[in-house]
């Protein structure tokens, strides 16, 4: 997507481009309550408030660590390695008065060494903001996880996976993807979105870490339906909405390929919802709700590598074929006995993986232009260089993740115990956990009866402290 | 004095209450209860996964009569209730000893 570099204020900011940004950052960040509420649809009522949190707290614990260290270490200059891991001290922090005056540079330059200052191509985008808008992926990744472990798991064991799993995993893989590592400008694979760096990265960690908590107490014996199917599909549409800004606003500037990325995250969605449904049309007898949300953050997941590389009817054709992949997907979970309880593996994994692989078939050369050219899949005549750039991208992604994963996940575990005690677990992570429970609908129980009006003599004031009432 | 007690489809209750309050019955009580008789549960799917349900959502309807109401009041709830398919409930009927007016203290046949 970009090359670190920055531009002193000889380069002048482009407010329309800015402005896009700016608006684009807020839309992805949007996108992780949006999955809260996919995420907390789906689970029983007794922990929809823990998956709630699982998914808030990316938001304050990576939004931190990105500005001390994690944008350095994705967006800085090739540090360790020869492009595994970035790092530059004007970039911790985030507040270098150089950095604060500077544009965000693109451009195919990729030194180990290059002046921070080197940058030929730039959009007048201030840093800060690509900074933010990259931050908002950061954050969304480890939330996408959260889905693989539901019902079970220690909120500060999670919060620790979170930060340690950001720094190892995420930082660096961001660092291949869209920084100035390897995949993007050595290997020379196309992902526009993240379609490795998000999707395949936090499927592959789902996979692993729900390995390392086993599965929940019940699985396939009590019924596990989702508690809330609305709140699942109004979760998916904020997804949906915030995503424009996710695949449209990572061109990093107002344009026609940010026309085509939206365009195509548009007719994929679409095509993907028509391919959920009709697989279940087919094996189960009816459309359901859950399915056509699913089915729409399938295709949204498989076009995000593709959205800047692939013509509107690539777009569909992926879409459709994520759509009823994901569809198949989601039972193999009950065939190899892996509790991914809300399938990142069927869902991300899967429709990451399927979005990457397919721009080597229907990539064409009239989108974005990355370090590597303008290259074409195999449907267009681009024979299979392409194609096994993206297996290698894809692949690569999703050894590492799994395997750091697992490593992480196993250490939290021994270390100070990352899942909760099967007492906690049946009885309700929320009040275990949090010490409080979703609803009340009870007007006994939940007060709606007590202090009548004429007994009232000013002693039900409201509660302070630790004061105790008995409900 | 008895205690006449009904599981009925929930649709039904605007019936069974007009049948009831034609035969001049003072008050009832109503719940929503769930269990299962011979129509069993449904089966729901989610991202192809099947859930048995097996309790079915009924309403359940209890009314104080005095002894010689009591067959008249099962009859009327009976028909009223009835769709002549599987799942329309059951009426049974058991004896009460004591019963008071909580107001007033009346007691037995006065509190009905």
């Amino acid at each position: 997507m970009s090359h670190l570099l920055l531009a002193a204020d000889t380069i002048s900011v482009d407010t329309g481009n800015t402005a896009w940004m700016l608006a684009s950052s807020a839309l992805v960040l949007l996108m992780t309550p949006g999955l809260a509420f996919f995420y907390g649809g789906m689970v029983r009522s007794k922990s929809v408030l823990n998956m709630l949190m699982m998914n808030f707290i990316c938001i304050a614990v990576v939004g931190v660590l990105w500005a001390l260290y994690g944008f350095s270490l994705a967006f800085g200059r090739p540090h360790i390695g020869d492009g595994l891991i970035g790092g530059s001290h004007e970039l911790f922090g985030l507040g270098n008065p150089d950095v604060l005056s500077s544009v965000w540079g693109f451009g195919p330059i990729y030194k180990i060494g290059a002046p921070l200052t080197d940058a030929t191509l730039n959009a007048g985008v201030p840093v800060l903001v690509f900074a933010m808008f990259q931050l908002m992926f950061a954050i969304i990744t480890p939330a996408l996880i959260s889905g693989a472990i539901a019902d079970r798991a220690k909120f500060w064991g999670w919060t620790l996976f979170v930060a340690l799993w950001v720094t190892i995993v995420y930082f660096p893989v961001a660092n291949w993807v869209f920084g100035t590592g390897w995949i993007l400008n050595k290997l020379n694979a196309e992902d526009f979105a993240g379609g490795t760096a998000v999707h395949t990265n936090a499927g592959a960690a789902g996979l692993a870490v729900c390995l390392v908590l086993g599965k929940r107490v019940g699985w396939r014996k009590d019924p596990m339906k989702p508690h809330n199917v609305p709140f699942v599909l109004l979760g998916a549409s904020l997804l949906w909405f915030g995503w424009y800004g996710f695949n449209a606003g990572s061109e990093g500037a107002a344009d026609g390929i940010a026309g085509l990325a939206f365009t195509n995250t548009t007719v994929a969605t679409c095509a993907g919802v028509l391919g959920w449904l009709l697989v279940e049309q087919i094996r189960d007898g009816k459309p359901t709700t859950v399915g056509a949300a699913s089915g729409a953050v399938a295709g949204l997941v498989a076009i995000t590598p593709a959205c800047a590389f692939v013509s509107p009817l690539g777009g569909i054709a992926i879409g459709v074929i994520a759509g009823a992949l994901c569809a198949l997907a989601v039972a193999l979970k009950y065939r190899f006995g892996f509790d991914d309880s809300l399938d990142v593996v069927g869902v991300h994994l899967v429709g990451g993986l399927t979005g990457t692989i397919l721009i080597g078939f229907f990539g064409f050369d009239h989108g974005y232009a990355t370090p590597g050219g303008l290259q074409r899949g195999l449907f267009y005549g681009g024979g299979g260089s392409l194609l096994e750039k993206q297996v290698v991208a894809a692949g690569a992604v999703m050894l590492y993740s799994f395997v750091l994963t697992y490593i992480i996940a196993t250490a939290i575990k021994k270390a100070g115990g990352f899942r909760v005690s099967e007492e906690a677990e049946v009885s309700g992570i929320d009040e275990a956990e949090h010490a409080e429970t979703a609803y009340s609908f009870s007007t006994v129980l939940s007060g709606g009866l007590t202090g009548t009006a004429a007994a009232d003599d000013g002693a039900h004031s409201a509660p302070s402290g630790k004061e105790r009432v008995d409900v | 004095m008895k205690l006449v007690t009904a599981v009925i489809k929930p649709f039904k209750l605007d019936d069974v209450k007009a049948a009831l309050e034609v035969l001049g019955v003072q008050g009832l009580t109503v719940s929503e209860v769930q269990g299962f008789g011979r129509q069993r549960g449904h089966t729901e799917v989610y991202r192809g996964a099947e859930y048995t349900v097996d309790l079915v959502p009924k309403v359940r309807i209890d009314v104080l009569v005095s002894d010689i109401d009591a067959d008249k009041v099962v009859d009327a709830v009976v028909e009223a209730a009835r769709t002549g398919k599987i799942g329309d409930g059951k009426v049974w009927v058991t004896g009460v000893d004591t019963l008071v007016r909580v107001r007033t203290g009346e007691r037995d046949a006065d509190a009905i």
